[in-house]
Protein backbone atom coordinates (compact mmCIF):
# COMPACT_ATOMS: atom_id res chain seq x y z
CA UNK A 1 0.00 0.00 0.00
CA UNK A 2 1.04 3.55 -0.70
CA UNK A 3 0.18 6.65 0.61
CA UNK A 4 0.50 8.82 -2.35
CA UNK A 5 -2.02 11.47 -2.52
CA UNK A 6 -3.99 9.54 0.26
CA UNK A 7 -3.33 12.39 2.49
CA UNK A 8 -2.99 16.23 2.53
CA UNK A 9 -1.36 18.98 4.37
CA UNK A 10 -4.30 21.29 5.61
CA UNK A 11 -3.15 23.74 8.47
CA UNK A 12 0.45 24.42 9.65
CA UNK A 13 1.36 26.78 11.86
CA UNK A 14 4.74 28.31 13.85
CA UNK A 15 5.10 29.74 17.08
CA UNK A 16 6.16 33.14 16.50
CA UNK A 17 8.48 33.41 19.97
CA UNK A 18 11.64 32.87 20.01
CA UNK A 19 11.98 33.56 23.80
CA UNK A 20 8.71 32.29 25.62
CA UNK A 21 9.55 33.26 29.25
CA UNK A 22 6.87 32.31 31.82
CA UNK A 23 5.34 29.87 29.17
CA UNK A 24 5.16 25.88 30.05
CA UNK A 25 6.25 23.65 27.45
CA UNK A 26 2.29 22.29 27.51
CA UNK A 27 0.69 26.01 26.73
CA UNK A 28 3.10 26.16 23.98
CA UNK A 29 2.08 22.75 22.34
CA UNK A 30 -1.69 23.86 23.15
CA UNK A 31 -1.33 26.73 20.90
CA UNK A 32 0.28 25.80 17.80
CA UNK A 33 -2.38 23.06 17.63
CA UNK A 34 -4.84 25.91 17.61
CA UNK A 35 -2.82 27.91 15.01
CA UNK A 36 -2.93 25.22 12.82
CA UNK A 37 -6.56 23.49 13.28
CA UNK A 38 -7.61 27.16 12.76
CA UNK A 39 -5.00 27.50 9.52
CA UNK A 40 -6.89 24.07 8.30
CA UNK A 41 -10.02 25.50 9.12
CA UNK A 42 -11.00 22.73 11.58
CA UNK A 43 -11.79 22.54 15.22
CA UNK A 44 -10.65 20.80 18.14
CA UNK A 45 -13.29 18.47 17.76
CA UNK A 46 -12.42 17.17 14.24
CA UNK A 47 -9.37 15.87 15.04
CA UNK A 48 -8.92 12.08 15.38
CA UNK A 49 -5.47 11.42 15.98
CA UNK A 50 -3.02 12.94 17.86
CA UNK A 51 1.16 12.39 17.40
CA UNK A 52 3.84 14.00 19.64
CA UNK A 53 7.57 13.50 20.16
CA UNK A 54 9.71 13.73 22.90
CA UNK A 55 9.63 17.42 23.52
CA UNK A 56 6.22 16.71 24.86
CA UNK A 57 5.87 16.74 28.87
CA UNK A 58 4.79 13.76 30.91
CA UNK A 59 3.17 11.19 29.29
CA UNK A 60 4.24 12.38 26.20
CA UNK A 61 0.51 11.76 23.92
CA UNK A 62 -1.46 11.19 27.12
CA UNK A 63 -0.35 14.22 28.83
CA UNK A 64 -1.01 16.46 25.64
CA UNK A 65 -4.34 14.83 24.59
CA UNK A 66 -5.03 15.39 28.23
CA UNK A 67 -4.55 18.68 28.59
CA UNK A 68 -6.03 19.63 24.90
CA UNK A 69 -9.31 17.84 25.74
CA UNK A 70 -8.52 15.62 22.48
CA UNK A 71 -10.38 12.67 21.31
CA UNK A 72 -8.24 10.32 19.15
CA UNK A 73 -8.32 6.70 18.09
CA UNK A 74 -4.76 7.25 16.50
CA UNK A 75 -1.62 8.25 17.92
CA UNK A 76 1.94 7.80 17.70
CA UNK A 77 4.86 9.03 19.63
CA UNK A 78 7.85 8.00 17.42
CA UNK A 79 10.57 9.80 18.86
CA UNK A 80 14.01 10.24 16.88
CA UNK A 81 14.52 13.28 17.73
CA UNK A 82 14.53 16.32 15.51
CA UNK A 83 13.12 14.59 12.73
CA UNK A 84 9.78 12.51 14.66
CA UNK A 85 7.51 14.85 13.22
CA UNK A 86 8.45 14.24 9.72
CA UNK A 87 8.10 11.05 10.07
CA UNK A 88 4.77 11.80 11.87
CA UNK A 89 3.65 12.82 8.65
CA UNK A 90 4.50 9.53 7.04
CA UNK A 91 2.77 7.60 9.89
CA UNK A 92 -0.38 9.72 9.86
CA UNK A 93 -0.69 9.47 6.16
CA UNK A 94 -0.33 5.63 6.19
CA UNK A 95 -3.18 5.86 9.16
CA UNK A 96 -5.36 7.55 7.06
CA UNK A 97 -4.82 5.64 4.53
CA UNK A 98 -5.54 2.61 6.13
CA UNK A 99 -8.70 4.16 7.12
CA UNK A 100 -7.52 4.35 11.16
CA UNK A 101 -8.30 8.24 11.52
CA UNK A 102 -9.40 11.45 9.08
CA UNK A 103 -7.40 14.39 11.13
CA UNK A 104 -4.23 13.83 12.57
CA UNK A 105 -2.60 16.97 14.73
CA UNK A 106 1.14 16.99 15.03
CA UNK A 107 2.61 19.31 17.53
CA UNK A 108 5.98 20.16 18.63
CA UNK A 109 7.20 22.63 21.30
CA UNK A 110 10.49 23.07 23.59
CA UNK A 111 12.15 26.07 25.46
CA UNK A 112 15.50 25.46 25.76
CA UNK A 113 16.35 29.15 25.93
CA UNK A 114 14.10 29.59 29.29
CA UNK A 115 14.35 26.04 31.19
CA UNK A 116 13.13 22.39 29.91
CA UNK A 117 15.36 20.32 28.34
CA UNK A 118 18.95 21.41 28.21
CA UNK A 119 19.84 21.77 24.78
CA UNK A 120 20.54 19.02 22.81
CA UNK A 121 19.42 16.48 25.19
CA UNK A 122 16.59 14.66 24.86
CA UNK A 123 15.02 13.65 28.51
CA UNK A 124 15.92 10.13 28.49
CA UNK A 125 14.87 8.07 32.01
CA UNK A 126 16.34 4.95 31.02
CA UNK A 127 19.98 4.91 30.20
CA UNK A 128 20.87 3.76 26.83
CA UNK A 129 23.32 0.68 27.18
CA UNK A 130 26.26 2.97 25.41
CA UNK A 131 26.44 5.17 28.32
CA UNK A 132 29.32 4.08 29.87
CA UNK A 133 31.61 3.30 26.40
CA UNK A 134 30.76 6.60 24.93
CA UNK A 135 30.08 9.47 27.78
CA UNK A 136 33.19 9.24 29.39
CA UNK A 137 34.92 10.95 26.70
CA UNK A 138 32.42 14.03 26.43
CA UNK A 139 30.50 13.66 22.97
CA UNK A 140 28.48 16.76 22.25
CA UNK A 141 26.18 17.34 19.71
CA UNK A 142 28.95 19.83 18.38
CA UNK A 143 32.09 16.87 17.85
CA UNK A 144 30.32 14.25 16.68
CA UNK A 145 28.74 16.33 14.03
CA UNK A 146 32.06 17.95 13.58
CA UNK A 147 34.07 14.55 13.10
CA UNK A 148 31.67 14.24 10.50
CA UNK A 149 32.40 17.30 8.80
CA UNK A 150 36.45 16.06 9.36
CA UNK A 151 35.91 13.14 7.39
CA UNK A 152 34.10 14.55 4.46
CA UNK A 153 37.19 17.05 4.45
CA UNK A 154 39.65 14.32 4.28
CA UNK A 155 37.49 12.39 1.97
CA UNK A 156 36.68 14.74 -0.23
CA UNK A 157 38.56 18.21 0.11
CA UNK A 158 35.69 20.15 1.34
CA UNK A 159 36.80 23.46 2.77
CA UNK A 160 35.62 25.51 5.62
CA UNK A 161 34.55 28.12 3.21
CA UNK A 162 32.44 26.05 1.10
CA UNK A 163 30.48 24.63 4.52
CA UNK A 164 30.09 28.60 5.38
CA UNK A 165 28.02 29.22 2.11
CA UNK A 166 25.35 27.56 3.56
CA UNK A 167 25.05 29.84 6.81
CA UNK A 168 25.56 32.54 3.99
CA UNK A 169 22.39 31.58 1.97
CA UNK A 170 20.47 30.84 5.39
CA UNK A 171 21.17 34.71 6.59
CA UNK A 172 19.96 35.77 3.24
CA UNK A 173 16.33 34.52 3.39
CA UNK A 174 16.42 34.99 7.08
CA UNK A 175 16.47 38.91 6.33
CA UNK A 176 12.98 38.71 5.41
CA UNK A 177 11.89 36.84 8.34
CA UNK A 178 10.88 39.36 11.26
CA UNK A 179 10.53 36.46 13.30
CA UNK A 180 14.14 34.90 12.50
CA UNK A 181 16.44 35.29 15.47
CA UNK A 182 19.26 36.06 13.19
CA UNK A 183 18.45 38.71 10.39
CA UNK A 184 21.82 39.65 9.39
CA UNK A 185 22.79 38.85 6.54
CA UNK A 186 26.42 37.30 6.76
CA UNK A 187 29.54 36.42 4.57
CA UNK A 188 31.78 33.60 4.13
CA UNK A 189 34.63 35.35 6.34
CA UNK A 190 31.71 36.20 8.93
CA UNK A 191 31.64 32.45 9.08
CA UNK A 192 35.40 31.21 8.62
CA UNK A 193 36.56 33.67 11.51
CA UNK A 194 34.33 33.17 13.85
CA UNK A 195 35.30 31.01 16.69
CA UNK A 196 36.00 27.38 16.26
CA UNK A 197 33.81 25.92 18.64
CA UNK A 198 34.56 21.74 17.58
CA UNK A 199 37.16 21.53 14.95
CA UNK A 200 36.29 22.08 11.84
CA UNK A 201 33.38 23.43 12.96
CA UNK A 202 32.95 27.59 13.60
CA UNK A 203 30.31 29.05 15.90
CA UNK A 204 28.33 30.06 12.90
CA UNK A 205 28.37 26.72 11.14
CA UNK A 206 25.88 25.97 14.22
CA UNK A 207 22.07 26.52 14.69
CA UNK A 208 20.44 29.08 16.86
CA UNK A 209 19.29 27.62 20.63
CA UNK A 210 15.28 28.85 20.37
CA UNK A 211 12.08 28.22 21.99
CA UNK A 212 9.06 28.05 20.43
CA UNK A 213 7.09 25.03 18.64
CA UNK A 214 4.94 24.36 15.78
CA UNK A 215 1.92 22.41 14.46
CA UNK A 216 0.47 19.78 11.41
CA UNK A 217 -2.93 19.17 10.60
CA UNK A 218 -2.74 16.20 7.77
CA UNK A 219 -6.11 14.95 6.72
CA UNK A 220 -8.01 12.69 4.69
CA UNK A 221 -8.68 13.70 0.56
CA UNK A 222 -12.48 13.62 1.50
CA UNK A 223 -11.48 16.30 4.49
CA UNK A 224 -9.03 18.27 2.37
CA UNK A 225 -12.16 18.54 -0.58
CA UNK A 226 -14.12 20.34 1.78
CA UNK A 227 -11.66 23.01 3.03
CA UNK A 228 -10.48 26.55 1.81
CA UNK A 229 -6.91 26.20 1.77
CA UNK A 230 -4.75 25.27 -0.91
CA UNK A 231 -4.09 21.41 -1.37
CA UNK A 232 -0.90 20.12 -0.47
CA UNK A 233 -0.69 16.28 -0.76
CA UNK A 234 1.44 14.19 0.52
CA UNK A 235 3.66 12.22 -2.63
CA UNK A 236 6.09 10.13 -0.90
CA UNK A 237 7.76 9.67 2.58
CA UNK A 238 10.11 7.34 4.12
CA UNK A 239 12.41 7.10 6.91
CA UNK A 240 15.37 5.24 8.31
CA UNK A 241 18.08 4.67 11.21
CA UNK A 242 21.51 4.81 11.42
CA UNK A 243 23.63 3.47 13.99
CA UNK A 244 27.43 2.73 15.04
CA UNK A 245 26.83 -1.01 13.56
CA UNK A 246 28.72 -2.54 15.96
CA UNK A 247 31.64 -0.47 15.36
CA UNK A 248 31.68 -0.72 11.85
CA UNK A 249 31.39 2.96 12.09
CA UNK A 250 31.32 4.83 8.44
CA UNK A 251 30.43 8.89 8.57
CA UNK A 252 30.61 9.23 4.76
CA UNK A 253 26.92 8.87 4.71
CA UNK A 254 23.72 9.33 6.72
CA UNK A 255 20.56 7.11 6.84
CA UNK A 256 18.98 10.15 4.50
CA UNK A 257 20.06 8.05 1.69
CA UNK A 258 17.75 5.38 2.38
CA UNK A 259 14.99 7.58 3.73
CA UNK A 260 15.04 9.67 0.45
CA UNK A 261 15.33 6.88 -2.01
CA UNK A 262 11.89 5.62 -0.67
CA UNK A 263 10.20 8.61 -0.57
CA UNK A 264 11.26 9.18 -4.27
CA UNK A 265 10.12 5.65 -4.96
CA UNK A 266 7.08 5.96 -3.79
CA UNK A 267 6.37 9.70 -5.24
CA UNK A 268 7.55 8.42 -8.16
CA UNK A 269 9.78 11.36 -9.15
CA UNK A 270 13.36 12.56 -9.05
CA UNK A 271 15.33 14.77 -6.68
CA UNK A 272 15.67 17.04 -10.52
CA UNK A 273 12.18 17.42 -9.99
CA UNK A 274 12.28 18.81 -6.84
CA UNK A 275 11.87 23.11 -7.19
CA UNK A 276 12.19 23.80 -3.30
CA UNK A 277 14.00 21.85 -0.28
CA UNK A 278 13.61 21.96 3.30
CA UNK A 279 16.70 20.30 4.67
CA UNK A 280 17.84 19.62 8.38
CA UNK A 281 20.24 22.70 9.49
CA UNK A 282 21.02 21.82 12.99
CA UNK A 283 25.05 22.77 11.37
CA UNK A 284 26.13 23.21 7.86
CA UNK A 285 27.38 20.22 7.73
CA UNK A 286 23.82 18.50 8.45
CA UNK A 287 22.82 19.85 5.12
CA UNK A 288 25.93 19.36 2.74
CA UNK A 289 25.57 15.34 3.96
CA UNK A 290 21.51 15.95 2.80
CA UNK A 291 22.31 16.58 -0.17
CA UNK A 292 24.27 13.89 -1.30
CA UNK A 293 22.17 11.87 0.80
CA UNK A 294 18.91 12.56 -1.23
CA UNK A 295 20.95 12.61 -4.41
CA UNK A 296 20.81 16.52 -5.48
CA UNK A 297 24.27 16.50 -6.05
CA UNK A 298 26.77 13.33 -6.48
CA UNK A 299 28.41 11.65 -3.10
CA UNK A 300 31.48 14.17 -2.27
CA UNK A 301 30.16 17.30 -4.20
CA UNK A 302 28.14 18.98 -1.75
CA UNK A 303 31.06 21.52 -0.81
CA UNK A 304 31.03 22.84 -5.01
CA UNK A 305 26.80 22.86 -5.22
CA UNK A 306 26.82 24.86 -2.24
CA UNK A 307 29.14 27.87 -2.98
CA UNK A 308 28.63 30.39 -4.63
CA UNK A 309 24.98 30.59 -3.21
CA UNK A 310 23.93 27.50 -4.75
CA UNK A 311 21.21 27.13 -2.06
CA UNK A 312 19.70 30.79 -2.24
CA UNK A 313 16.38 31.00 -3.70
CA UNK A 314 16.21 32.97 -7.17
CA UNK A 315 20.14 33.00 -7.55
CA UNK A 316 21.22 29.22 -6.89
CA UNK A 317 20.45 25.73 -8.70
CA UNK A 318 18.23 24.28 -5.04
CA UNK A 319 16.49 26.95 -3.21
CA UNK A 320 16.50 25.77 0.83
CA UNK A 321 15.07 27.26 3.88
CA UNK A 322 13.65 30.11 2.72
CA UNK A 323 12.49 31.01 6.35
CA UNK A 324 16.19 31.31 7.32
CA UNK A 325 16.24 27.81 8.70
CA UNK A 326 17.74 26.29 11.73
CA UNK A 327 20.73 28.23 11.50
CA UNK A 328 19.08 31.65 11.20
CA UNK A 329 15.13 31.86 12.11
CA UNK A 330 14.44 28.97 14.83
CA UNK A 331 14.94 25.87 15.79
CA UNK A 332 12.27 25.17 18.23
CA UNK A 333 13.25 22.48 21.45
CA UNK A 334 16.46 21.68 19.49
CA UNK A 335 14.49 20.04 16.99
CA UNK A 336 14.39 21.47 13.30
CA UNK A 337 11.90 18.86 11.61
CA UNK A 338 8.63 20.49 12.53
CA UNK A 339 9.95 24.05 10.55
CA UNK A 340 11.37 22.10 7.59
CA UNK A 341 7.81 21.10 7.00
CA UNK A 342 5.92 24.19 7.85
CA UNK A 343 8.37 26.10 4.94
CA UNK A 344 8.01 23.42 2.56
CA UNK A 345 4.38 23.57 2.94
CA UNK A 346 4.40 28.13 2.83
CA UNK A 347 6.22 27.42 -0.37
CA UNK A 348 3.98 25.22 -2.05
CA UNK A 349 0.81 27.92 -1.16
CA UNK A 350 2.92 30.24 -2.69
CA UNK A 351 2.62 31.72 0.81
CA UNK A 352 6.62 32.22 1.67
CA UNK A 353 7.54 35.99 1.54
CA UNK A 354 7.56 37.32 -1.51
CA UNK A 355 11.52 37.67 -1.85
CA UNK A 356 12.13 33.79 -1.16
CA UNK A 357 9.30 32.20 -3.11
CA UNK A 358 9.87 29.94 -5.46
CA UNK A 359 7.91 30.24 -8.57
CA UNK A 360 5.66 27.81 -9.81
CA UNK A 361 7.06 25.52 -6.52
CA UNK A 362 4.94 22.72 -7.05
CA UNK A 363 6.73 19.85 -5.97
CA UNK A 364 8.98 20.20 -2.43
CA UNK A 365 10.99 17.97 -0.13
CA UNK A 366 11.10 18.43 3.55
CA UNK A 367 14.13 16.52 5.48
CA UNK A 368 15.25 15.85 8.65
CA UNK A 369 17.86 14.63 10.68
CA UNK A 370 17.47 13.71 14.25
CA UNK A 371 19.91 12.57 16.90
CA UNK A 372 23.36 12.29 16.60
CA UNK A 373 24.87 12.26 12.77
CA UNK A 374 28.19 10.59 13.22
CA UNK A 375 26.29 7.65 16.46
CA UNK A 376 22.88 7.05 16.28
CA UNK A 377 20.45 9.09 13.95
CA UNK A 378 17.43 8.61 12.58
CA UNK A 379 16.51 10.01 9.24
CA UNK A 380 12.40 10.94 7.45
CA UNK A 381 12.16 12.26 4.12
CA UNK A 382 8.81 13.90 2.89
CA UNK A 383 7.81 14.69 -0.60
CA UNK A 384 4.81 17.21 -1.23
CA UNK A 385 2.99 18.50 -4.68
CA UNK A 386 0.79 21.31 -4.83
CA UNK A 387 -2.64 19.76 -6.31
CA UNK B 1 31.05 8.13 40.05
CA UNK B 2 28.28 9.60 38.04
CA UNK B 3 24.93 7.72 39.69
CA UNK B 4 23.68 6.88 36.82
CA UNK B 5 26.88 5.79 35.29
CA UNK B 6 27.41 3.34 38.58
CA UNK B 7 24.21 2.24 37.91
CA UNK B 8 24.62 1.35 34.47
CA UNK B 9 27.62 -0.52 35.26
CA UNK B 10 26.67 -2.65 38.27
CA UNK B 11 23.11 -3.60 36.65
CA UNK B 12 25.20 -5.14 33.75
CA UNK B 13 26.35 -8.58 35.14
CA UNK B 14 27.65 -10.04 31.70
CA UNK B 15 30.04 -6.80 31.60
CA UNK B 16 31.66 -7.81 34.60
CA UNK B 17 34.72 -9.39 32.76
CA UNK B 18 35.10 -6.09 30.96
CA UNK B 19 35.86 -4.46 33.82
CA UNK B 20 37.79 -6.22 35.29
CA UNK B 21 40.37 -6.07 32.43
CA UNK B 22 40.07 -2.57 31.93
CA UNK B 23 41.41 -2.18 35.53
CA UNK B 24 44.23 -4.06 34.57
CA UNK B 25 44.40 -2.29 31.68
CA UNK B 26 43.59 -4.47 29.10
CA UNK B 27 40.82 -3.64 26.40
CA UNK B 28 37.98 -6.66 25.75
CA UNK B 29 35.75 -6.42 22.58
CA UNK B 30 33.31 -9.01 21.53
CA UNK B 31 33.20 -12.07 18.85
CA UNK B 32 30.90 -13.81 17.55
CA UNK B 33 32.15 -17.71 17.15
CA UNK B 34 29.09 -18.26 14.46
CA UNK B 35 29.93 -15.24 11.91
CA UNK B 36 33.01 -14.17 13.05
CA UNK B 37 32.54 -10.40 13.37
CA UNK B 38 33.93 -8.49 16.31
CA UNK B 39 31.90 -5.77 17.79
CA UNK B 40 31.90 -2.91 20.38
CA UNK B 41 30.65 -1.91 22.83
CA UNK B 42 30.01 -5.21 24.12
CA UNK B 43 27.10 -7.11 23.90
CA UNK B 44 25.66 -10.76 24.86
CA UNK B 45 24.19 -11.49 21.40
CA UNK B 46 25.83 -10.52 18.35
CA UNK B 47 24.70 -6.91 16.63
CA UNK B 48 25.41 -8.90 13.29
CA UNK B 49 23.06 -12.14 13.52
CA UNK B 50 21.95 -12.32 17.06
CA UNK B 51 23.69 -15.48 18.23
CA UNK B 52 23.87 -15.87 21.78
CA UNK B 53 27.66 -17.10 21.27
CA UNK B 54 29.95 -14.26 21.36
CA UNK B 55 33.46 -14.51 23.30
CA UNK B 56 35.88 -12.00 24.39
CA UNK B 57 38.62 -10.85 22.28
CA UNK B 58 41.33 -8.38 23.73
CA UNK B 59 42.36 -5.62 21.37
CA UNK B 60 45.99 -5.73 20.49
CA UNK B 61 45.80 -1.62 21.83
CA UNK B 62 46.99 -0.43 18.39
CA UNK B 63 44.62 1.99 16.38
CA UNK B 64 44.28 4.52 14.00
CA UNK B 65 42.45 7.64 14.08
CA UNK B 66 38.87 7.36 11.42
CA UNK B 67 37.94 11.16 12.62
CA UNK B 68 38.52 13.68 15.19
CA UNK B 69 37.22 17.20 16.85
CA UNK B 70 38.53 19.44 19.46
CA UNK B 71 36.25 20.75 21.40
CA UNK B 72 37.60 24.06 22.03
CA UNK B 73 35.13 25.02 24.39
CA UNK B 74 36.19 22.38 26.61
CA UNK B 75 37.73 23.61 30.29
CA UNK B 76 40.32 22.43 29.43
CA UNK B 77 39.64 21.71 25.21
CA UNK B 78 40.10 17.97 24.44
CA UNK B 79 40.09 16.03 21.90
CA UNK B 80 37.17 13.39 20.77
CA UNK B 81 37.85 10.89 18.17
CA UNK B 82 36.50 7.81 16.58
CA UNK B 83 39.66 5.50 16.41
CA UNK B 84 39.57 2.15 14.09
CA UNK B 85 40.83 -1.15 15.69
CA UNK B 86 42.54 -3.76 13.19
CA UNK B 87 40.24 -6.19 15.11
CA UNK B 88 37.59 -4.94 13.21
CA UNK B 89 35.29 -2.17 15.34
CA UNK B 90 35.91 1.87 15.55
CA UNK B 91 35.07 2.92 18.90
CA UNK B 92 34.91 6.81 20.47
CA UNK B 93 37.51 7.68 22.44
CA UNK B 94 39.75 10.56 23.45
CA UNK B 95 43.54 11.17 22.35
CA UNK B 96 45.27 12.11 25.15
CA UNK B 97 49.04 13.33 25.92
CA UNK B 98 48.83 14.67 22.16
CA UNK B 99 49.07 18.24 20.66
CA UNK B 100 45.44 19.11 19.82
CA UNK B 101 46.67 21.15 16.40
CA UNK B 102 48.59 17.80 14.90
CA UNK B 103 45.96 15.05 14.90
CA UNK B 104 45.16 13.99 11.72
CA UNK B 105 43.07 11.01 9.97
CA UNK B 106 44.95 7.75 9.90
CA UNK B 107 47.54 9.29 12.27
CA UNK B 108 48.65 5.72 14.16
CA UNK B 109 47.30 5.55 17.99
CA UNK B 110 48.58 3.46 20.97
CA UNK B 111 45.67 2.04 23.79
CA UNK B 112 45.95 3.59 27.40
CA UNK B 113 43.34 3.81 30.61
CA UNK B 114 42.29 6.53 32.36
CA UNK B 115 40.12 6.78 35.10
CA UNK B 116 37.09 8.76 34.99
CA UNK B 117 35.01 8.84 37.51
CA UNK B 118 36.03 5.78 39.46
CA UNK B 119 35.54 4.28 35.75
CA UNK B 120 38.84 2.68 33.54
CA UNK B 121 38.32 3.60 30.35
CA UNK B 122 40.33 3.05 27.20
CA UNK B 123 42.02 6.45 25.86
CA UNK B 124 44.28 6.48 23.31
CA UNK B 125 47.82 8.43 23.05
CA UNK B 126 49.91 9.23 19.42
CA UNK B 127 51.96 5.58 18.65
ZN1 LIG C 1 27.28 -12.97 14.81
Amino acid sequence: MSIKGKAFIAGIYEHPTRKAEGIPIAQLHAEVAKGALEDAGLGLRDVDAYYCAGDAPGLGGLSMADYMGLDVRHSDTTETGGSSYILHVNHAAAAIAAGKCKVALITLAGKPRTGGAPPGRPPMAVQPPDLPFEAPFKPTVLNIYAMVARRHMHDHGTTPEQLAWIKVAASHHAQHNPHAMLRDVVTVEDVVNSPVVADPLHRLDCCVVSDGGGAVVVVAPEIAAQLKRPKVSVMGAGEAIKHMAGGQVDLSYSAGQWSAAAAFAEAGIKPADIKYASLYDSFTITVLMQLEDIGFCARGQGGRFVADGGLISGVGKLPFNTDGGGLCNNHPGNRGGMTKILEAVRQLRGEAHAAVQVKNCDLALAHGTGGYLGTRHGSGTLIMERM
Amino acid sequence: MNDKKKDAISADVALEPYWEAARAGRLLLKKCTDCGKAHYYPRPLCPFCMSANTEWLQASGHGSIYSWSVERRGTPPYAIAFVSLPEGPTLLTNIVDCDLDALAIGQKVQLAFETRDELPVPVFRPA
